[in-house]
């Protein structure tokens, strides 16, 4: 059975998913170490280098199908958003495909597909990111219109306004019609009380509803240059090849001061928060949410290794502790898993969520898993369930050269988190060190009463009446 | 399980594309394209190999060295359209319990011995098919343990009392939290409609009060009729030769549960055309227009497949989504797909916008459609399409696990052995009167199933 992953921060789109996936297979068991404990590779070498406008160009050579996957990233996420703007990141990221100076609207889409390529973009707390998946010989097509849309974007006033509109719909989509993304959404505007990981990447509707293209153009302005940019490319192509076309197409733009990063470090939490979110729902739900290190120091760190460890301990497998005592012995929860990304430029999370059996009350759920937590603090972690997390990570590393934007996206993920790809490749070995004893170090550590943060969904009926707008201050715009 | 659990998963939609075809006309060419394609049809090969072991099970094996690893993926006709009458529910749970508990070992054995060798097993189920997939290392220790936990899952499922009951209660409480979702709503009453009394109209997971009732005895009985050697179809891809192929399938095959092949599912009776309304809390309506679509088997798949590019499957190459989401701002989404299957699949355009707006974008989508079966396709939007589709083709064979899914899909859908081989040729053989002939077959703009899911209030 499907093992129902913490939602965590993932990113949002330009295009939806594909549209012929009707997104409602039914998976049966879902290895969740995967995302949990996401992968490096140390088998393929590395291309590295710096152009001398700033822009950090990274290959992985796959020879293994003749394509390829180019990504451009930007460390400007929802991170660098400030309040009354919210989720102007991410309306940037839709303008982006609104036309430059010589490419009109609709073109880059429109030259991308007749070269057989598909294209999106994905817009997270940490960064923006573009890309192209195609074969491997149009790669300079794909060069020449991100080079051409990182300096020459135009944003009219026109085309603006109505893609607003587009954002505010996937909004209402994503957020504010599933009431266990408004839960997620809520708890992290409480559990972070002044680092911007308390905003949302898509943005409050009400900074939507305000925004103007203006904002969008300052966006662009502050953090739209090559040195605040990362080309990853990978596939069945030259190394040397890449670099010498990354220098034609980009090579001219030139770098730009950018604005300086302020740290903005979340004070320590100084006890317990609890929420309650009223929502049109049927079943209840609860997210708890611990703050926790993120990875800093690769060769140095060992708590945030350790973490990760304990979220595959905790629901690595269909039958790990959450799913074994809570779903199937105890069966007071029909699922409850747990997550940790250890890499991230902000503060981290580690997060569980689980949502009661018929009958069972959030409560004794939330006691359930206290006490699940408090047995890893008392008596550790078996040797076999380490062995088990570690074959799983060990054994992952290989899947996940099963896929190209996999590999790109783990690189470009970790270079704008600021870790180098040495910390990439040397995963697998600080993961397989970790012992039993800084697994329940860590649990001890970090997951404290006063670092954690709960909110718990109350359902509401699901009358014909149209409820109060979920977000005050929506305006109804047609 | 319907769940918040949709999250980032990119890669070709194999379900949506393709069926088998032999459309032989002239082909329209375009130099261009059949300059960049030519070259492909060598590097980009896929070589499969084709077998039937001694039981009857037909097995589809490619060998791909590159990796240290093994997929494998065994399907049977065992989706919610085979689920017994007044059992809606029954084949849906059978696939979900089929690993808690099996060949003598418990569920929690089972999970711990596939984690202890990095093992994954994960399933698919839809309409049609009920699919067990396995991703293993291709080492000997971890190889051995894997397709041994395997064997047993397909060929002795225990199907425990207790198991069953808690996993009944699972599935209905998932059932009931999609009933929030009105994504999930619309989905179920389209298909109703579209179906009627046919089995597809019912819903994947099942109905609760029909699961409710289920007896261990059902689950065996379904897997005893269903998961049979006759009826199965296994994929393999990875790092092994033939003679351990052949060896790795006969021993799946030789314990699955005897009985004939099952009988071909009846054709569904196109529907009346209506409109029907679902009042809901949500901030957004979402809409559903189609009809009957098309086969796997239908020789009109490939035009079909072209014009829906056009019409709502090519992104923004699409006119939906120019109509609706670029000139309109009504919707993140608006597509249109045929979803091709044993016998008719849906098709359908589907959209999702504020409550207020819902007439608007109905219509807008009501009149792109229109005109679409009206004139068809200009020459150059056909270009554009058939440029990306083929231009795209090496992107949908890239992957072990792609490959993996079209074995199953060739396997369990009957279609030809060179079916990715002539995939590119296909394409290129569709023109703009074989897309216009073939949707006035089948579509009819004035007689459409319409399903509205939300609000009406000005949201």
């Amino acid at each position: 059975m499907p093992s129902h992953r913490v939602k965590r921060r993932a990113a949002i789109r330009f295009l939806p998913r594909p549209l012929h996936d009707t997104g409602r297979r039914l998976a049966m068991a879902v290895c969740a170490v995967g995302s949990a404990v996401a992968l490096g590779s140390a088998h393929a070498t590395l291309t590295d280098v710096t152009l001398d406008n700033g822009l950090r160009v990274i290959v992985k050579e796959d020879h293994r199908a003749p394509v390829m996957v180019s990504q451009v990233w930007y460390r400007a996420g929802a991170v660098d958003e400030f309040n009354g703007t919210t989720g102007v990141a991410h309306v940037l990221e839709h303008m982006m495909f609104k036309g430059t100076k010589t490419v009109p609207a609709g073109e880059f889409s429109k030259r991308i597909a007749a070269a057989g390529g598909r294209e999106n973009a994905f817009t997270s707390r940490d960064h923006t990111a573009y890309f192209q998946q195609m074969q491997k010989d149009r790669l300079p097509l794909a060069l020449a219109l991100e080079a051409d849309r990182m300096a020459n974007l135009v944003i009219s006033d026109e085309l603006f306004a109505k893609e607003l509109q587009v954002v505010m719909e996937e909004r209402r989509l994503r957020t504010d019609d599933q009431a266990q993304s408004v839960v997620y959404e809520r708890l992290m505007a409480t559990a972070y009380q002044t680092h911007p990981y308390r905003r949302p990447i898509i943005g409050w509707m009400d900074d939507l509803a305000n925004m103007t293209a203006q904002d969008a153009r300052d966006w662009y302005a502050r953090w739209y240059a090559p040195n605040n940019a990362t080309l990853v490319v990978a596939g069945d192509v030259q190394a040397s090849d890449v670099v010498e076309l990354a220098k034609t197409h980009f090579g001219a733009l030139p770098a730009r001061a950018l604005p300086e990063r302020k740290p903005q470090a979340e004070p320590e939490q100084l006890g317990e928060k609890r929420m309650v979110v009223r929502a049109p729902a049927k079943l209840p739900y609860l997210l708890m949410a611990w703050h926790a290190p993120r990875l800093k120091d690769w060769q140095q760190d060992t708590a945030p290794y350790a973490l990760q460890i304990l979220a595959g301990v905790l629901s690595g497998n269909d039958s790990a502790r959450l799913q074994k005592s809570l779903v199937k012995t105890r069966q007071i929860a029909v699922n409850a898993s747990a997550g940790y990304d250890a890499v991230s430029r902000g503060p981290g999370m580690f997060m569980i969520d689980a949502t009661p059996a018929q009958g069972q009350s959030v409560a004794v759920l939330e006691k359930a898993i206290r006490e699940e937590i408090a047995r890893v603090q008392r008596e550790g972690i078996g040797a076999d369930e380490l062995a088990r997390v570690k074959a799983q990570v060990i054994a992952g590393e290989v899947y996940q050269r099963d896929s190209l934007f996999y590999q790109a996206m783990q690189l470009g993920d970790y270079v704008t988190a600021g870790q180098p790809p040495e910390a990439l490749a040397g995963r697998v070995d600080k993961l397989r060190a970790v012992t039993a004893e800084e697994v329940r170090a860590a649990a001890r550590e970090w997951l404290r009463d006063d670092r954690l943060s709960l909110a718990e969904l109350d359902p509401q009926p699901l009358d014909a009446q149209p409820r109060r707008a979920a977000v005050p201050g929506v305006r109804h715009v047609n | 399980m319907p769940g918040p659990n949709r999250s980032a998963r990119w890669g070709c939609g194999v379900r949506q594309d393709d069926a088998r075809q032999s459309a032989q006309g002239p082909l329209k060419r375009f130099v261009l394209l059949l300059f960049l394609c030519l070259p492909l049809a060598a590097e980009a090969a896929v070589v499969i190999q084709q077998w039937q072991t001694p039981e009857g099970a037909r097995v589809y094996f490619v060998e791909s060295r590159e990796l240290p690893m093994l997929d494998v993926a065994v399907s049977f006709p065992a989706g919610s359209a085979r689920d017994p009458a007044a059992k809606s529910g029954l084949a849906r749970l059978t696939h979900g319990v089929l690993d808690q508990g099996a060949g003598g070992l418990s569920e929690t054995a089972i999970a711990h011995r596939l984690a202890d060798v990095g093992a994954v097993l994960s399933g698919s189920f839809d309409r049609d098919r009920a699919a067990v997939s396995l991703r293993t290392l291709s080492s000997a220790r971890e190889k051995n343990q894997a397709l041994d936990l395997l064997t047993r899952v397909l060929q002795r499922p225990g199907f425990p009392a207790g198991v069953v009951k808690r996993e009944k209660q699972r599935l209905i409480a998932a059932i009931r939290e999609a009933e929030a979702d009105p994504g999930t709503v619309v989905d179920k009453a389209f298909y109703r409609a579209l179906y009627g009394a046919h089995p597809y109209a019912r819903d994947e997971a099942g109905e609760p009060d029909a699961i409710a009732r289920f007896t261990r005895a059902d689950l065996e009985a379904f897997h005893r009729t269903h998961y049979t050697a006759a009826n199965a179809v296994i994929a393999l891809i990875g790092d092994v030769d033939r003679g351990e192929a052949e060896a790795i399938a006969a021993r799946l095959a030789a314990g699955l549960p005897r009985g004939a092949a099952l009988a071909p599912l009846a054709a569904p009776v196109a529907p009346a055309a209506g409109e029907i309304r679902i009042a809901h809390p949500a901030a957004q309506s979402h809409v559903r227009i189609g009809a009957l679509g098309t086969t796997r088997a239908d020789p009109d798949f490939f035009a079909l497949f072209v014009g829906n590019y056009v019409l709502g499957g090519g992104g923004f190459d699409s006119r939906l989504l120019k109509e609706v989401r670029d000139k309109r701002g009504y919707a993140y989404s608006a597509y249109s797909y045929f979803l091709p299957m044993a016998v008719a699949g849906p098709f359908q355009i589907g959209l999702q916008t504020q409550g207020a707006q819902t007439a608007d974008a109905l219509a807008v989508a009501r009149d792109t459609l229109r005109q679409f079966v009206a004139d068809g396709p200009s020459d150059d939007e056909l270009a554009q399409a058939k440029a990306n589709l083929t231009g795209g083709f090496p992107l949908r064979i890239d992957s072990n696990r792609k490959i993996l899914e079209y074995l199953s899909m060739i396997g369990f859908y009957g279609l030809a052995l060179d079916y990715l081989d002539t995939w590119v040729d296909r394409i290129n053989a569709v023109d703009v009167a074989a897309v216009k002939a073939a949707f006035a077959r089948r579509i009819d703009p004035e007689r459409m199933v319409t399903v509205v899911v939300g609000g009406e209030g000005a949201r």
